[in-house]
């Protein structure tokens, strides 16, 4: 399905807006579980990499699609671990005290 | 399975289904409260998006993607692990691995499409490849400065600027040339190589102190190259992802660059050329007051308010657990105990607030520096511990100042300040602090993490 190159410049657009306003009202608190997560998001090119490397085409773009399933499979993994770990830790001195 | 689920509209559902898990994702970050939320709703999303992604027929052989899969999920797991001091080298590493995916894969796509890529094709691809391979050099240096294998000191040449901006822009008339001519594939390696090179040398003339800024930096990259990815692959889901990741490192970066009062367009293209400061060691040893722990703990103890002023330099001593003993000591006492924490604080945006997090710092203590700055001509006292420029009042009132103009605490606003400091070395821009020669400054010599421990035991709330 071929999309519209307008169309997706539309889309990149809109999602540029969408993250301004989105990120602009998260607290600096959490910037760097932000980082993590954002990291780990980007990390969809994964499927971009899973189509190219079981498509098969060609013995180069098989290997380095495999190369780059790697490299982005472990930026998700790593990537969301570290968010929820560093978001553990983050406790209000809340009723109990 | 029924052929209708790999059909190309039931993947594009499965997709949407995923964007919309990605923006709430974000959109729950906003408070602590939800922010856990936040990653299960992404971990959803990306679940189905490789999962939806599997099902697609184009795929004729698993293998290799299952071999990948496993490989990179082991690689991630200790990824994930690491010790929250070194969050920052691993998350410019994650930008490193991010961009490396999205340059292998611009590089491929070219090779099976060329020589007939439209112009347009062609221009995302090569900004796809451009970003992505000046952002993984450039990622896996600051992650070296930052892991300290690599000297943090900026290395500077004369003419360093002209080099580098000549090499992008040789990279850019590649680009452009093959745009016009896709046919003249062999010119395809030498547009690859040369943002390479163009990484490494756009991190080495910047030093330890602006990594916040440019880790921020190759975030916003690697977001946009992976957008660019999703432009050559027809991808709105990968467009959506790269579009928010640019858009979250370029906030992060713009706020790191005004925090540190740097223009914006010196932050668009790195920290290049930024002066560097020369080290006034002229410097007249002029009086200061010093004070003990038993002295410091009794003025807290006695204090109402006491704001606490955290930098790298608590972190690097590993004192954050003491401080959080001071903390409790003092809260027992019925001390209002608050921290200010600087954007630049830590080694990237919102590190030193992680760090104290851990350390068991309720985060309602955590104010950042607008909300901070009022509070100060109200408190008793204001406790530096590590940190440095951040406070240092020229950068308020001295035009003559390296530091001038770049937002600071107000501590010297407090009725007395303290200082936790090994020595009267100057900090990491070699710039004299004046608030050290204050009336109402007590400097506290030595370690922090044991000094801290000595004010805890001074005030009998120890733990061991």
């Amino acid at each position: 399905m071929k999309m519209d190159l307008l169309t997706s410049l539309y889309v990149f657009m809109l999602a540029a807006f969408i993250g301004f306003e989105v990120i602009r009202q998260i607290s600096p608190l959490l910037h760097t579980p932000l980082m993590s997560l954002t990291n780990a998001l980007d990390a969809i090119a994964v499927v971009g990499a899973i189509i190219l490397t079981g498509e098969h085409r060609s013995t180069l773009s098989t290997i380095l699609g495999a190369l780059a399933i790697v490299a982005a499979t472990s930026n998700v993994v790593g990537g969301f671990l570290i968010t929820d770990r560093m978001l553990k830790m983050f406790k209000t001195s809340g009723p109990k005290k | 399975m029924t052929a209708w689920l790999g059909t190309d509209t039931f993947i594009e559902i499965i997709y949407l289904v995923a964007t919309a898990l990605f923006i709430m994702a974000l959109v729950w970050m906003r408070t602590p409260a939800t922010a856990r939320r936040g990653v299960r709703a992404g971990e959803i999303g990306m679940l189905l998006a490789i999962g939806g992604t599997l099902l697609n027929h184009n795929i004729i052989e698993y293998k290799w993607i299952a071999i990948a899969l496993v490989l990179g999920s082991l690689i991630g797991v200790p990824l994930g692990m690491v010790h929250m001091t070194a969050v920052p080298q691993r998350t410019a590493l994650s930008h490193a691995f991010g961009a490396f995916c999205v340059t292998l894969v611009g590089t491929a796509e070219f090779y099976l499409r060329a020589p007939n890529v439209p112009p347009f094709m062609m221009s995302v691809l090569a900004m796809e490849v451009i970003l992505g391979a000046l952002t993984f050099t450039g990622s896996l240096m600051a992650a070296g400065k930052l892991q300290e294998i690599l000297p943090q000191r900026p290395i500077t040449y004369k003419g360093q600027n002209l080099v580098n901006l000549s090499l992008l822009a040789i990279a850019i008339a590649i680009a452009a040339y093959l745009v016009h001519d896709p046919s003249r594939v062999h010119l395809f390696p030498l547009m690859l190589i040369i943002p390479v090179f163009f990484g490494v040398l756009m991190i080495i003339p910047i030093g330890g102190a602006d990594m916040p800024t440019v880790i921020s930096l190759l975030n916003s990259y690697a977001g946009l190259s992976a957008a660019a990815m999703g432009f050559v692959l027809d991808s709105k889901l990968l467009i959506i992802a790269g579009a928010l990741d640019g858009a979250s490192g370029f906030i992060l970066s713009v706020n790191m660059s005004k925090a540190m009062n740097r223009s914006f367009s010196n932050v668009l293209f790195g920290a290049f050329g930024q002066e560097q400061v020369a080290s006034t060691t002229a410097q007249q040893a002029r009086p200061v007051r010093s004070a003990s722990a038993e002295e410091a703990a009794a003025i807290l103890g006695a204090a109402n308010k006491v704001i606490v002023v955290p930098g790298y330099g608590m972190a690097v001593a590993q004192a954050q657990h003491k401080v959080r003993e001071l903390y409790d000591a003092l809260s027992k006492r019925g001390v209002d105990v608050k921290f200010a924490i600087h954007p630049v604080a830590g080694r990237m945006p919102g590190h030193m607030n992680v760090l104290l997090a851990e350390a068991d710092i309720p985060y309602d203590k955590l104010l950042d520096m607008d909300e901070v700055n009022d509070e100060f001509p109200q408190a008793d006292v204001a406790l530096v511990i590590g940190a440095n420029d951040v406070t240092n009042p020229a950068a308020r009132n001295d035009h003559s100042s390296p530091i001038y103009g770049m937002p600071i605490l107000d501590v010297d606003k407090a009725r007395t300040v303290m200082v936790i400091k090994r020595s009267m070395s100057p900090g990491f821009a070699g710039i004299d602090n004046p608030l050290y020669y204050l009336d109402k400054t007590l400097m506290l010599f030595g370690d922090a993490k044991s000094f801290v421990g000595a004010i805890v035991r001074e005030l009998g709330g120890s733990h061991n």
